[in-house]
């Protein structure tokens, strides 16, 4: 794939369709790898790569690359298509200035999840079809890929790009996933099972932001915690009550425009499951609202800037089944 | 039910409507209706202008329960405030419930301008319910504490 | 030097754990976190825990005063200091060379007060790593896993923990459990040192090219353009900053809770749009400029200030938990020069 990547990419640099490549940069290990602009073959044959561990979500950088000159070609896996989509109905990215190719995807890996199954000193993975042989310094070890899938991919949504100028390989189809099961599982929790499961999870919050930086939802240009105005600013959870609130207003924020692309969870560095936030607002949309797809359709209208004459009243939450 | 008032009595923020709402207020006030001072009115142009983190800072600031009262489905005075106001906080109040904190802290109720009577009832009933749940533990901020 | 044999390590912690308050390293849902210790709960395997140890010292929010208003008469009320000993069980050596280096910004003048309480309370007890990781480049600043300094150093091999006292406080730690410990040469541990200096031979990243962060490089190195490719990644987020064990920037602010003033300070980072922010805003207003202040802090301006030191200990979590796989080595191979 990633030599199909190259060729392609110096095609298009050399008849002038684009002028620099969004992709993704070797590091210094296999799973080290960084987002990077490439302007010429030379750069793209020194440092592109693409591999399992290429998670990163490249469209949040589409925000701020597309309003640049000329034209760049962006390599986006299905979940970003659908990210892509989302901001170009919010009129976050340029869209003509986007040259998108769409990559089939089995699938990222979780490099956490290889280290989790005991794996330290990583030294070089290799790929043998349905395992990882990972080298290390105290020796080889192999872990089935199934294993060492993150989680979003595991449950994955959707493996169809809705949006490219151009695919490479063929195009996936949306699946039959089980990606609200844990939030279910929550829901059927007793109200105080449910506080002390997220008063465990959200206490390890270190405010670090990445969630919210990461998030291709997350694109306002001054966002309400950073501005010294709002009362609420701050740069460390001072009280348990921050946490919540940051964690409460970040999903709320996207309700409705989340993709449930994952990026909050895979980055957050205190693995909170901040995906049950979000997929707990989609689970609710599509239940009291009609099925919705963020990212799905660009000409679509947010179920959160529409309404119904016959939408449901907030009382529905008090209705439901005492747990 | 016999609610004692003196062992503990629950801070609630209604945020009223100009329109609907806050002259439902004011019209159960002309009509000599009862409802219990601790209910602290914070008028707002449309029921729509609440902002989730409205209620959220509300309850940092020591509210046990938050009540947003606006112009019936329908009757909104900017004709459809009111439809986003019951999308966004049944999403809100679910998402509280989901986190582990009492729905019952939290409600939505049309009011109109000719409704005194249910404005009182509504706000009666509210404060009986929160105190039945007692104090906002949940979410709390410490600092905001009375020492 | 003492021993133990590692069977007997719950009785040595609950032993520690009667006279001070102890904070171990366990595993948990979001990893390896130092926590309080429980009788029972096995010490965690993991190299490093997500968080530094700077957390015991410098913790991330901590309360400075208070302001209550009484009429037109303001009161300050002081925090009680925290005043009871700890120990921190099970640090690294490159978080235990952090505390040096945090010492250096905060027991100079004007010594913080805070600081140096939460210091004088506590007693480190650090262990030997049996496993370093790829991510691994403490030696490159000198610093020696097999030696990992603290109060008490200690090593362990698959029968036995060794103990050895490096400071009056590590003596009178070990004194205090002696009757658990049995008497070891001083070269008892020395398997378990040539076990680990065996591996961080193999340590890929270790040679790096620090000689050209002189202070002499300095305008050269802030001007070289390099850094708007080296950031292009940076989502500004403070991951990096907050798991570091040398970061030290924080913000004092104050919480209007409604009946008075809180003040308090928290960490703050580099990475932010309002870090430092004055009259006119933020003096860095590109994520080129914060992220190149992060590494001059520790490349260029640390050292410059403290005969050499630099402000980083190699203990790789900033590779391993940057969301974007920026981080602080690939800033060295760029911009250090030769390797001499």
């Amino acid at each position: 794939m990633q030599e199909a990547m190259i060729r392609r990419a110096k095609e298009l640099l050399a008849d002038g369709t684009v002028n620099r490549v969004l992709g993704w940069q070797r590091g210094e290990f296999v799973y080290d790898v960084t987002p990077a602009v490439f302007a010429s073959p030379d750069e793209l044959d020194a440092s592109f790569v693409y591999n399992d561990f290429c998670g990163a979500n490249l469209s949040k950088y589409l925000v701020a690359e597309s309003r640049k000159e000329g034209k760049v070609l962006a390599f986006l896996k299905p979940c970003d298509t659908y990210s892509l989509n989302q901001l170009t109905a919010e009129h976050r990215v340029v869209r003509e200035n986007i040259y998108a190719i769409g990559l089939p995807c089995e699938g990222k890996a979780d490099v956490e999840a290889l280290k989790a199954a005991g794996a330290a000193g990583i030294t070089g993975i290799a790929d043998g079809g349905d395992t990882f042989t990972v080298h290390t310094l105290y020796g080889d070890q192999t872990v089935a890929k199934a294993d060492a899938l993150a989680e979003r991919c595991a449950n994955c949504k959707s493996k169809q790009c809705v949006t490219y100028d151009e695919l490479l390989g063929e195009n996936g189809a949306v699946q039959n996933s089980h990606r609200f099961d844990m939030v279910e599982q929550l829901e059927n929790m007793t109200a105080d099972e449910r506080y002390a499961f997220w008063q465990g999870e959200l206490s390890r919050c270190i405010r670090c932001n990445a969630c919210r930086n990461a998030c291709p939802a997350c694109t306002c240009e001054k966002c309400v915690f950073d501005n010294p105005q709002s009362g609420i600013a701050n740069t460390a959870p001072a009280d348990s009550f921050e946490e919540k609130l940051f964690h409460i207003i970040r999903a709320f924020h996207v309700a409705g425009r989340c993709t449930d692309c994952g990026e909050c969870s895979r980055v957050c560095p205190q693995h909170i499951p901040l995906h049950l936030l979000n997929r707990k607002f989609i689970k609710d949309i599509n239940e009291l609202y009609g099925p919705y797809q963020a990212g799905a359709d660009v000409a679509a209208r947010g179920p959160l800037t529409d309404f119904t004459f016959e939408d449901c009243e907030p009382s529905v939450v008090h209705e439901r089944g005492v747990n | 039910m016999q609610v004692n008032e003196k062992e503990f009595k629950p801070l609630i923020v209604a945020f009223c409507c100009n329109w609907c709402s806050y002259a439902g207020a004011d019209l159960s006030g002309t009509n000599r209706l009862n409802y219990p001072a601790n209910v602290k009115i914070i008028r707002v142009p449309c029921s729509c202008r609440v902002n989730p983190m409205f209620v959220l800072r509300a309850f940092q600031r020591g509210a046990d329960g938050v009540i947003l009262c606006g112009c019936h489905p329908g009757d909104c005075h900017y004709t459809t405030g009111n439809y986003y106001t019951r999308r966004r906080m049944t999403l809100l109040f679910s998402m509280l419930d989901y986190l582990g904190i009492e729905r019952d802290r939290t409600r939505v109720e049309w009011v109109s301008a000719a409704e005194g009577a249910k404005f009182a009832a509504t706000m009666n009933d509210f404060v009986a319910t929160v105190t039945r749940l007692g104090e906002n533990k949940r979410l709390e901020d410490l600092r905001c504490k009375k020492q | 030097m003492k021993s133990l044999l590692l069977k007997d390590m719950d009785r040595l912690l609950a032993a520690l754990a009667e006279n001070r308050t102890l904070y171990v390293p366990t595993d948990g849902a979001g990893g390896a976190e130092y926590r309080l210790y429980q009788p029972g709960t096995p010490l965690s395997e993991a190299l490093n825990t997500n968080r530094s140890a700077k957390d015991f010292f410098f913790p991330q929010t901590e309360n400075m005063m208070r302001f209550q208003m009484r009429g037109k008469e303001i009161r300050i009320e002081e925090p009680t200091r925290p005043d009871e000993d700890f120990v921190v069980f099970g640090v690294r050596a490159c978080d235990a060379r952090s505390f040096e280096l945090l010492d250096k910004v905060f027991l100079s003048e004007p010594v913080d007060s805070y600081y140096q309480n939460r210091r004088a309370h506590g007693v480190i007890v650090t262990r030997c790593c049996g496993r370093p990781e790829e991510t691994c480049f403490c030696t490159a600043f000198g610093i020696d896993p097999t030696a990992p300094g603290g109060d008490v150093s200690t090593w362990q091999d698959d029968q036995r923990l060794y103990l050895a006292a490096n400071t009056p406080a590590g003596q009178a730690l070990l004194n205090g459990v002696a009757h658990l410990l049995t008497d070891a040469p001083e070269t008892a541990a020395d398997d378990a040192k040539a076990k680990t200096r065996a591996a961080l031979a193999n340590l890929p990243i270790q040679n790096l090219p620090l000689d050209g962060f002189g202070e002499e490089n300095l305008l050269a190195i802030f001007n070289d353009p390099r850094w708007a490719e080296l950031s292009r990644a940076c989502l500004g987020c403070g991951t990096c900053t907050f798991v570091c064990p040398t970061c030290q920037c924080y913000d004092i602010k104050d919480f209007d809770t409604g009946h008075g003033i809180q003040r308090f300070r928290c960490w703050d980072s580099c990475m932010y749009s309002e870090f430092t922010r004055c009259a006119h805003g933020n003096p860095r207003v590109s994520q080129v400029e914060r992220f190149r202040q992060r590494f001059m802090h520790k490349l260029v301006y640390f050292p410059a200030n403290n005969q050499g030191d630099f402000s980083c200990v190699g203990c790789g979590r900033c590779l391993q938990k940057c969301p974007v796989s920026l981080n602080i080595v690939k800033v060295i191979k760029a911009l250090g020069g030769e390797k001499a």
